[in-house]
């Protein structure tokens, strides 16, 4: 078993979506039942194939590659096809194919409109390998080819199924995140011709030290990278495509949007970007880190002048995305590992909230939060769980999110050797602030929607509370968002020793 | 060896022939006129051989015999059939090849 | 020292970290510090009490609904059960042998005491038997692990653990009791419950936790539940408007928590470790000017959590609770989490600020306020929990200017009585708005009620006697051993603030009396008109929505219990009742809080032992005595002083006098008040809370929810997006223009070009084929004699 899984175990894990999709493309639509089917066995063997694989994973080298497989692929510019996995891929490939499997559940019984469930399934199938291959692989063609590959799907998702606004939000989407990865290309192209001919990220690492490149390339390659990665986080002040994408978005489209998707830009930094170009990153840390810090502050902000609850989580999300990036930005273990928890953290908690704001916009036909009120009186437990998620959101002490968060700022107080600590102390103390800001968005969001009693103009609706396939989509959330947040080693556990390879460099 | 009578001879003859093809009325004598060009071509490629030692010149030289026998045969047949539905063998008045 | 062992013992578990996914679910295994491998059960389990109530909360949130007490049995179970085991803890750890260090330092100082006579930890005890210093019992888990750096999660129990856990647990068995009766019938009975397990489980996780980083659980999860406690009718705007209020002032105050616990962590040699922390602060093995920072900061979250001024506002308002809760969590054991961390992590503010220098500190400054900014407020509240509220603020201003004027344990055992009576009076107050008032806090509606309400009455004045401050009762010792520190360590400002606030409250406390229970009911008075009864309560600041639709048969109970609730009770508990006494699930924890708060002073006896009276037998038993003894070697500890115990008597004496004269044989003539001048200023400074919450609600929270969410956002959509649509845009119509001019223009120009020139090339060259062979030939020929001709030219 474990020869095969050494082999073909990630080859699977990343093919076996798109395999389904073709299935799912070739199945007649005559009974929905049957592409439904096909989709989900699809996806869930995906997910059996990441869980087997992982549970041969060993977890006291979590910090090494594993289940390598190095074969060439392009050779005329030296581009293999070359994947692994180790701590820092796991727990996003465990997410993005678990996401994947609740998304379609959650589907079930209502398809975005246009219906059309036989291409959101292939479309989610596609977009899940794109998603697989990036954590996986070691090669920076590959990874962009594979980080590339998500971009259609959702493309198509936002613009074929979303809300009124989607064509805009769709092309300003997929345009914008165009636009960095071209400059993302280039750097890689860069560094195959500065750092000896190859695009394999293990050796880059290895060749980038030795080769001489001056200090000032070094840092423009990294420039491309991060205009590559700092799209996709989004950092502020490249954020704008996020909330209108989120809020055009169906569902499905958000939840994987927040899950996973926003994780590529964040993982690109802590797999390609830092490694491979340390002295350029300590440059650019103290930029990146003020960055995050205003992205805390300005998102939370944005988030209070906010009168549409789907808009605002997704501000939210640029808040939450910049703690992550302030704890790379210290490029300490403590600031690393922070923000893979976060990343994981933040997957869990505001996928949940988009799905419970997808489900109140499929009951409410609105999400402007005027009109909304008194959820937990007509639909208690949807209330609850929204309010579940909200205090997730706010860094509750004991659910995930809070590990994503206080770490972050711990980091802060002490970033590595030779940043300027001065100013990272101040970043602290601001994103200590952003705390408050978090809870008064979130709350005051909470008590606008679901405290109160219910407005006058739904009297007489009845109101479904949580159907059962929403609960079986949202337990594995839920559950998730507890069992990280009380027992962060088992987080902690497999991210820990691949940071402390990356952060080596930096002296801790 | 002198080399250069036998070319002159033939330009005069390649020179002759084309005259006829260009300006004779009469079809046949525009075949004969090709044959008295292939005919100076022939003779250069003998006399080169000659000159050279060379015998590829003479199988040349059979050989270019032997496809001019074969124009004239099938270049005469045509003549024949345009004389046949035209009444004439004036090249000039035929001129179905513009397409 | 051992402390340190225990933790590093803990952190041994790369080995053990298993192999597979296996070893990732094993909870890591349990260490157990060397000395304390044969501790008693209850204490080296300590977390079972928490974990009790934890069960509670998930046993009543999944399965409450179906029980047949909705849930309440879980709640009450539990606590009966953690109330027995904190007993079994108390009387463990006084059973514990004294540790090896204990006996070492006990032996020292009587030697120096001996030599020198000073006034150190010994001669405070001079000629008695030596002290039992007791080792406090550690165990630890790694949490997890960064690097080399162990995170443990683990329990920390002494003295003052014990001290919490027993005060917690008793108060939270009393308010679950008392609870029953006064939520029947509520809608969200169980929900009640369930958040009322949480707090109780995250406060006893707080006392007993190891770590600031376990603290912080324990403190935000307690947030959490007072959220939703106050939030309890969340129907009403005012309701959720607390709950929020409660939220973000705390939330505010833990900026400067977590920076605390921050800085705290790098500066202590990354662990979260208290006993670690403390210990490194007091060798001076972190340097004083990050102590000084960690100290403020660190004070601005117990100043949120524990309602200090100006971050007070927010204790008022929660009020709009249900009572048992406001009692639990706003009165006796939330609101002192802060002091109990300012305890806990005493050695920091020890340095931080300088308390031995005897000039007056951050904390003391800010205790001294808040004890008489409160205290002014309390006198023109008309609700009764209002007053209330501000006397908690009041008294956790004495424990946080007794921590800050080195009574630590003056401190802690000002926090253990002000426990018991405050819930004490909260819990009366309950039984009033239950039987007495018809679910109204408004003093007005009352009076007289001591004829029918006599248990609830006589309880309320055991309250009040120790409020007060009265000898014998238990507030009489705390507040003096605070006040005596305050006045000998050089506090003048300290002492002053403290014995004016002894008056105060003498004042207002008889002022609540003689509304409340003296004089003649006035309930009838509001009988006349329901109607406007209804409106007159919805405008109290925690009025009820209960009351547009049920003015008649339940004036909300505390707003909302349903109507169907008060059939319930079997005693005629009808509009037009008049007052009487509560049922015995109310009166019963009354009487048991009201025994303690009477009793409990006499735990510090500070006089020679007298019956079954030990002296200072809190202070050697239960006392963590690690801070003593620092304190004490500082000669900062100092024995009862009738000099400040008779002057604070007679002022809380003369207190009530004042108020007596006043409010019952004046009939409270507010013409004083009202007719302007300074008084009248004064009491509409007071009326209006300082400004304080027009400063914080309306200026700041307004304009940053306001126009400054507002500005940003328009900032983002009109400038940062304008530029990526700008951008979109232009490129869109530097495309349409490429399109026209350039492609259509000049490379579609080229093409059609070449067709153009081919076209007209060929009219020209179609006039050769003339389909003349002769024509034809020539054509050939000439070609040929050209490229002849070139090639003879050129080769």
């Amino acid at each position: 078993m474990l020869d095969f899984l050494n082999g073909w175990g990630l080859t699977l894990i990343i093919f076996l979506p798109a395999l389904t999709a073709l299935v799912v493309m070739v199945t007649p639509n005559k009974d929905e039942e049957n592409v439904k089917i096909v989709g989900l066995i699809g996806a869930v063997a995906t997910l059996v194939v990441s869980i087997v694989t992982i549970s041969y994973f060993n977890f006291d080298r979590a910090g090494q590659a594993q289940f390598v497989v190095n074969r060439s692929w392009i050779d005329t510019i030296n581009s293999n096809y070359h994947v692994s996995l180790n701590g820092l891929g796991l727990p996003m490939l465990l997410l993005s194919n678990v996401v994947i499997v609740l998304c379609i559940i959650y589907s079930w019984n209502h398809w975005p409109e246009p219906h059309n469930p036989k291409a959101v399934l292939a479309l989610m199938l596609i977009l899940e390998t794109g998603m697989n291959g990036v954590f996986v692989a070691q090669d920076l063609i590959l990874f962009f080819v594979f980080f590339e590959l998500t971009l259609l799907p959702m493309y198509f998702l936002i613009g074929v199924w979303g809300g009124p606004n989607r064509q805009y939000a769709s092309i300003k989407f997929f345009l914008y995140t165009m636009f960095g990865s071209a400059f993302m290309l280039l750097g890689f192209l860069a560094l195959y011709f500065k750092a000896g001919r190859t695009f394999d990220i293990d050796q880059l690492i290895a060749n980038v030290q030795t080769a001489g490149i001056s200090s000032g390339t070094q840092s423009l390659i990294f420039g491309g990278i991060f205009l590559g990665f700092a799209v996709k986080v989004p950092m502020f002040p490249f954020h704008t495509w996020l909330p209108d994408a989120h809020t055009e978005a169906p569902t499905v489209g958000s939840v994987i949007l927040a899950a996973v998707l926003l994780k590529l830009g964040t993982f690109g930094f802590i797999k390609i970007a830092i490694p491979i170009l340390p002295d350029a990153a300590k440059d650019w840390a103290p930029f990146i880190g003020v960055l995050a810090a205003i992205g805390i502050i300005y998102g939370a902000l944005g988030c209070l002048a906010q009168t549409d609850m789907k808009r605002l989580i997704a501000f939210s999300s640029v808040a939450h995305m910049g703690y992550v990036m302030l704890g790379i930005s210290t490029l300490t273990s403590y600031g690393m590992n922070a923000a893979l928890f976060g990343m994981v953290a933040h997957g869990l908690i505001t996928g949940m909230l988009f799905f419970v704001a997808g489900s109140v916009k499929e009951r409410f036909h609105t999400l402007e939060i005027a009109r909304l009120g008194g959820l937990l009186e007509t639909m208690p437990r949807l209330g609850w769980v929204f309010g579940f998620a909200t205090m997730a959101s706010l860094g509750l002490p004991g659910l995930a999110g809070f590990w994503g968060e206080f770490p972050a700022i711990l980091s802060a107080y002490n970033p590595a050797e030779g940043l300027n600590v001065a100013l990272f102390r101040g970043l602290m103390i601001v994103a200590a602030v952003g705390t408050v800001f978090a809870a008064g968005y979130l709350l005051w969001l909470y008590q606008r929607t679901a405290f109160g009693t219910q407005k006058d103009e739904w009297k007489g609706h009845h109101f479904h509370d949580v159907l059962p396939n929403e609960w079986l989509a949202w337990a594995p959330f839920l559950a998730g968002i507890v069992v990280f947040g009380v027992w962060p080693r088992l987080m902690y556990s497999v991210t820990d020793p691949a940071v402390q390879v990356i952060t080596k460099v930096f002296g801790g | 060896m002198l080399i250069n009578q036998f070319l002159i001879l033939a330009a005069f003859l390649f020179c002759a022939g084309a005259y006829g093809v260009m300006v004779r009325k009469n079809a046949v004598l525009v075949l004969m006129s090709i044959e008295l060009m292939i005919n100076s071509v022939n003779m250069n490629l003998i006399a080169f051989a000659l000159k050279n030692d060379n015998i590829i010149g003479h199988v040349f030289a059979l050989f270019v015999i032997a496809v001019a026998a074969a124009e004239v045969g099938v270049g005469l047949a045509i003549v024949l059939l345009i004389y046949r539905n035209r009444r004439s063998v004036d090249p000039g008045e035929v001129s179905e090849m513009k397409g | 020292m051992s402390v340190f062992s225990a933790f590093s013992a803990g952190g041994n578990f790369a080995s053990e970290f298993g192999l597979s996914t296996g070893g990732l679910l094993a909870a890591g295994g349990e260490t157990v510090a060397e000395h304390s491998s044969s501790a008693p059960w209850i204490l080296a389990h300590a977390w079972v009490l928490p974990a009790l109530m934890v069960a509670a909360f998930v046993a009543t949130l999944f399965f409450g609904k179906r029980m047949k007490f909705l849930g309440a049995e879980f709640g009450i179970v539990s606590s009966v059960a953690t109330m027995v085991l904190a007993i079994g803890g108390v009387i463990q750890w006084v059973r514990l042998a004294p540790g090896a260090h204990g006996e070492e330092v006990a032996k020292e100082e009587a030697m120096r005491a001996v030599g020198a006579g000073m006034r150190s930890f010994a001669a405070h005890f001079a000629g008695e038997e030596p002290i039992k210093l007791r080792d406090p019992i550690e165990r630890s888990v790694s949490w997890f692990r960064n690097g080399s750096v162990d995170i443990g999660l683990g329990i920390h129990v002494d003295g003052f653990t014990v001290a919490m856990l027993f005060t917690v647990a008793f108060i939270s068995l009393c308010v679950h009791v008392f609870s029953i009766e006064y939520l029947r019938g509520d809608k969200r009975f169980t929900h009640y419950f369930a958040a009322l397990n949480l707090f109780s489980g995250a406060m006893l996780w707080m006392v007993q936790t190891s770590t600031t980083l376990g603290l912080l659980f324990g403190w935000e999860l307690m947030g959490l539940c007072s959220f939703l406690l106050i939030g309890h009718w969340w129907e009403d705007k005012t309701n959720s408007d607390a709950a929020l209020k409660a939220f973000f002032t705390t939330r505010t105050g833990d900026i400067g928590l977590l920076i605390g616990i921050v800085i705290l962590f790098f500066a202590a040699g990354n662990t979260f470790d208290m006993a670690a922390i403390n210990e490194k602060a007091l060798n001076g093995g972190i340097n004083h000017a990050t102590l000084v920072v960690a100290a403020v900061a660190l004070f601005f979250g117990v100043m949120g959590k524990s309602a200090q001024f100006p971050l007070h506002t927010w204790l008022p308002d929660a009020m709009a609770g249900p009572t048992p809760a406001s009692s639990l969590i706003h009165a006796a054991t939330m609101v002192v989490a802060g002091v109990y961390l300012f305890a806990r992590l005493y050695g920091v503010f020890w340095q931080g600020f300088s308390i031995t220098s005897g000039g007056m500190n951050f904390g003391s400054w800010i205790g001294a306020i808040t004890i008489v900014s409160a205290a002014g407020l309390a006198f023109v509240q008309t609700d009764i929990k209002k007053v209330l509220a501000y006397s908690t603020v009041s008294q956790l201003g004495y424990m946080i200017l007794g921590l800050s004027v080195g009574a630590w344990v003056g401190a802690i055992f000002h926090l253990v009585t002000h426990a018991f009576f405050k819930a004490l009076l909260f819990q009366a107050s309950g039984s009033i708005a239950h039987s007495g008032s018809h679910h109204s806090f408004e003093m007005e509606r009352m009076g007289g009620l001591r004829k029918y309400m006599p248990i609830t009455y006589r309880t309320f004045f055991v309250g009040y006697l120790a409020l007060a401050g009265i000898p014998i009762f238990s507030g009489f010792w705390s507040k003096d051993e605070i006040l005596n520190a305050a006045d000998k360590n050089g506090f003048t400002l300290a002492f002053v603030a403290g014995s004016l606030g002894a008056f105060m409250t003498g004042c207002y406390m008889t002022r609540v009396m003689a509304k409340t229970f003296w004089g003649e009911n006035r309930l009838h008075l509001f009988h006349d008109d329901h109607d406007a009864h209804g409106a007159h309560a919805a405008a109290d600041d925690h009025g009820a929505a209960g009351h547009d639709t049920h003015a008649h048969d339940t004036h909300g109970h505390d707003a909302h219990a349903a109507a169907v609730a008060h059939d319930d009770h079997g005693d005629a508990h009808d509009a037009h009742a008049g007052p009487h006494e509560s049922p015995a699930l109310i009166t019963g924890p009354l009487v048991a809080l009201a025994v303690m708060a009477t009793f409990v002073g006499f735990a510090n006896w500070p006089f020679k032992d007298f019956l079954f009276l030990k002296r200072f037998w809190f202070e050697k038993n239960i006392a963590n005595i690690t801070f003593e003894e620092t304190i004490a070697a500082a000669g900062k500890v100092h024995p009862f002083d009738w000099g400040v115990a008779i002057p604070s008597i007679i002022l809380a004496v003369g207190g009530i006098a004042v108020g007596y004269w006043y409010n019952v044989v004046k009939q409270g003539d507010l013409g004083l008040v009202r007719r302007g001048g300074v008084f009248g200023l004064g009491h509409k400074v007071l009326k209006n809370k300082y400004y304080l919450d027009a400063l914080w609600t309306d200026l700041i929270i307004g304009s940053i929810k306001g126009p400054i969410a507002k500005m940003t956002y328009w900032f983002n959509q009109n400038v940062i997006d304008a530029v990526i649509d700008t951008a979109g845009r232009s490129a869109a119509a530097t495309g349409r223009g490429v399109y026209r001019y350039i492609d259509q223009g000049l490379v579609d120009g080229i093409v059609n070009g070449a067709g153009i020139s081919a076209s007209t090339g060929g009219g020209v060259l179609r006039k050769l084929q003339n389909g003349k062979v002769q024509a034809y030939a020539a054509t050939f020929l000439a070609a040929t004699g050209l490229i002849a001709f070139g090639l003879v030219l050129f080769l």
